[in-house]
């Protein structure tokens, strides 16, 4: 372990671990319109201390980390940071306090280099010259004392996720912050990154950093903070030592109620629903195969699980089985019925649902609303269309209402934008409209990507629910447990080849890992 | 052959930095609005604008440098119009930007009618006159090219290498260049992403106005109607043809006068047998196939057109 540097030292003597709060949040509260969410919190924050801030994806953890951070103005509540209140409502003060956040959606100009990246800000705007090699000078200090590094002068589209992370990092540091706060970091790293960013996190904490970390995943809440603040609802409603707690605890305080992944119980499977047959496609520019001769099939009251590292061509396949591009060779058969120029519409017709990986761009229309988006799918079909032509408003919304209540969607009404949703609503809507019209065949690619508990043990229910009514799903996933948990069978795939279907029970993880780094049979050698 | 001995005349090269002298301006102006994330469609309005209160400013009385200064002051006034509809209130940029555009233009016209209700023919009044610089001047070839020209073209070129240095060597450069690229990033470096665009707007409307004045107080000797005609909008496409680069806006720039004096010569040459609207049309028509070749790769600043709104969802 290095020193500490001579920023952080001064502090780390004063109020050792123990002492009083460097920052304190007083019963603040925060309304967006009739949406509650945050209610009267209060949280505390000592040297050196990593708290977790945890709860499902709706519970107002974001909002309070962007309040502190000055992005918003709280409706009332007031916070102090050593010792003084802040009142200025701006980023440019919580900087100046020496509050950092690195945010989930990482704030960083892509065509600029690291060091613009990290300089902005960090001079007057009115210099007519900016010192850019004591700048640089300082970051590589800084880089050495916390043991990181990257590439400075490289742009940022260049960067990996988690080198873009480390920037976002070091833009903290480089301006002193003794309070970090960190929104979802692990929410888009593989996990040697996210191992890394502990071991990170864990010394800049013993250096006398403190730093808030928001999260929704248990285990790793569990492995690196040293106590816990469960929000539900906008509320506080847990604030324990980590060491004190266990798993199940916390599950039970994010969610309001004990829950549990469901499982598949093993059947046979029925008639063929679906086949792909040598299917091969090739990329438009480079002609290399991102999907090289597939052969699968998908069975009534079967769920077929996809395991590959992403990028393996499951995009491929998914667009393939979607509809929106036609394979260079092989064939496509879907209910006993080749399909030689597959459209979205005609498979749709023909019984096949699909959930696609991104919500957001591909499930719905944010800025329309609920029951507009229902009807996505159904275009053009009875009863909404009075004489196949003009919509009628009132049977559809009448239909979304129902759809809202079955699938349990929580909304203000059927008229809100989508784009308000949370994450596990807006997957629940999607899953509403394409099970709905009871499908034979669905496509569930990453269906619980960036849940929370509460809404993948949902997701699984209704998936599990479809396979038992009959339908045939693949499921494509880079969640292992998620995998073995529902799969009847698992492919793997690598490098744009696919295995041979192993069956799913028995199968475990490691076993998956192995195959998922392409040992398996028919790959090339 | 023609066309050889019209390249190879030092008078070419003289007019081409001459006609190229407003668009350096205005296309520079419309690059460091781009840049901040906001297009600026005002432009042709704001040209026309500078190009009025320029010359009115000198008809007055006025001195030329202070003219240029009193346009430069109207073009940033027009721009933080232009701010305060797009960055400030976050609307269509597009749209406010057209009505800039006409208000600016019809204003200019309508000022001029009220001021010389009886005059048929435009007034004219002293220009910039050629400044020969010392013994480069008198270099064959190059000195009649490069170094008789007015004090404003010369401005003009300086301001390429400024405009450089200012986006990329300072820090407010830095955060114009974040502010058209991801805003947020700089909300979150404590900036105030309001405050960094409506000043990148009001500059970079401030140069398209001495662009205008370029015409009409250095370039010619009075201000007609329609006197912009068109070359606000080629700016806009400068811009994009430049990929958003001070430096390969001055060679756009140059390209499209260079063009544009080509035609006229070729125009005396060649105007018995071709109509001489072939030769007017020829630099737009070489414009788009230059934009077609080149702004396929174009990059543009990855916030152009977005507004940004404080305290918003994010």
């Amino acid at each position: 372990m290095e020193p500490p540097s001579a920023s952080l030292d001064p502090l780390a003597s004063a109020a050792g671990g123990d002492g009083s709060p460097i920052l304190s949040i007083n019963g603040i509260s925060k309304h967006f319109g009739s949406l509650i969410a945050n209610q009267d919190i209060s949280l505390s924050l000592h040297t050196g201390e990593i708290v977790a801030l945890l709860g499902e994806n709706g519970a107002g953890k974001t909002t309070l980390m962007n309040i502190l951070f000055g992005h918003y103005r709280a409706d009332s509540g007031s916070i102090e940071a050593f010792g003084k209140p802040l009142d200025q409502h701006s980023p440019e003060e919580a900087l100046e306090r020496g509050i950092g956040m690195v945010h989930q959606h990482f704030t960083l100009a892509d065509n600029l280099s690291v060091l613009d990246n990290i300089m902005l800000g960090t001079e007057s705007l009115w210099k007519p010259f900016s010192r850019r090699h004591g700048a640089r000078k300082r970051l590589k200090q800084i880089m050495d004392d916390a043991g990181l590094s990257v590439d400075i002068d490289s742009p940022i589209r260049n960067l990996s996720v988690g080198e873009r992370q480390r920037v976002e990092i070091l833009k903290a540091l480089y301006r002193d912050v003794r309070i970090l706060i960190l929104d979802e970091p692990t929410a888009v790293l593989t996990p040697q990154e996210v191992d890394d960013l502990f071991i990170l996190l864990r010394s800049m904490a013993s250096r006398g950093l403190a730093i808030i970390i928001i999260s929704h995943k248990l285990h790793e809440v569990l492995s690196i903070s040293d106590r816990v603040v469960v929000l539900r609802g906008g509320r506080v409603v847990g604030n324990a030592r980590t060491a004190e707690v266990d798993r199940n605890q916390l599950a039970e305080m994010i969610v309001g109620r004990a829950v549990e992944r469901p499982s598949v119980v093993a059947r046979p499977a029925g008639e063929q629903l679906l086949a792909l047959k040598a299917i091969t496609v090739r990329d438009r520019t480079t002609r290399r195969a991102t999907l090289n001769r597939i052969d699968l099939q998908i069975r009534a009251h079967e769920i077929v699980g996809v395991a590959g590292v992403s990028g393996n061509g499951q995009a491929a396949l998914a667009s393939v089985l979607s509809g929106l591009c036609t394979p260079d060779e092989g064939e496509f058969i879907l209910q006993g019925e080749v399909m030689k120029r597959p459209t979205p519409r005609m498979l749709t017709g023909k019984g096949l649902a699909r959930i696609p990986e991104d919500r957001h761009s591909q499930g719905v229309i944010s800025e329309m609303s609920l029951w507009e988006n229902l009807l996505l799918d159904e275009l053009g079909q009875q009863p909404v269309w009075r004489m196949g032509l003009v919509l009628d408003r009132n049977m559809a919304r009448h239909q979304a209402c129902q759809l809202i209540e079955e699938y349990d969607v929580r909304c203000h009404n059927e008229e809100q934008p989508v784009g308000l949703l949370s994450g596990g609503n807006m997957q629940k809507l999607i899953l509403a409209r394409n099970l709905a019209r009871s499908p034979d065949v669905i496509l569930a690619n990453q269906p619980t990507r960036g849940l929370d508990e509460g809404a993948i043990s949902t997701v699984h229910s209704l998936l599990i629910d479809a396979r038992n009514r009959g339908a045939g799903i693949l499921l494509i996933t880079e969640d292992l447990d998620e995998l073995l948990r529902l799969s009847d069978r698992v492919v793997v795939m690598h490098d744009g080849h696919m295995s041979e279907s192993l069956p799913g029970a028995g199968l475990t993880a490691r076993e998956l890992g192995l195959r998922m780094s392409g040992a398996f049979d028919n790959s090339p050698t | 052959m023609d066309i050889l001995e019209i390249l190879l005349g030092a008078s070419f090269w003289a007019a081409t930095l001459r006609i190229a002298c407003p668009l350096i301006f205005a296309t520079l102006g419309e690059l460091i609005c781009e840049r901040a994330g906001v297009l600026n469609l005002g432009i042709e309005g704001i040209m026309t604008a500078g190009a009025m209160s320029g010359w009115l400013w000198v008809y007055n009385g006025g001195d030329l440098v202070s003219a240029v200064l009193f346009a430069a002051t109207v073009g940033a006034m027009l721009g933080l119009l232009h701010a305060s509809f797009t960055v400030s209130l976050g609307l269509s940029q597009h749209v406010t930007g057209i009505g800039i555009t006409l208000l600016a233009s019809s204003l200019s016209y309508f000022i001029i009618k009220m001021l010389l209700p009886e005059s048929t023919s435009p007034p004219k009044v002293i220009p910039f006159q050629n400044i020969d610089i010392p013994v480069l001047s008198s270099l064959p070839f190059l000195g009649e090219a490069l170094f008789s020209h007015t004090p404003l073209t010369y401005t003009a070129l300086v301001m390429v290498p400024l405009a450089m240095y200012v986006l990329y060597r300072t820090p407010w450069g830095l955060a114009v260049r974040i502010a058209g690229e991801n805003p947020v990033a700089l909300e979150a470096q404590g900036i105030d992403v309001i405050r960094v665009r409506t000043l990148a707007v009001m500059l970079g409307s401030a140069l398209m106005a001495v662009g205008g004045a370029s015409l009409t107080i250095s370039a010619f000797d009075a201000f007609y109607f329609g006197m912009i005609n068109g070359r606000g909008w080629i700016c806009v496409a400068l811009v994009i043809f430049a990929s958003w680069r001070p430096g390969k806006a001055l060679l756009g720039a140059l390209l499209f006068a260079g063009l544009d004096a080509f035609q006229v010569r070729m125009q005396q040459q060649a105007g018995a047998y071709i109509p001489y609207q072939f030769f007017l049309m020829l630099p737009y028509v070489l414009s788009i196939v230059a934009m077609v070749i080149v702004a396929r790769r174009a990059e543009y600043p990855k916030a152009l057109l977005k507004p940004y709104r404080r305290g918003e969802r994010l």
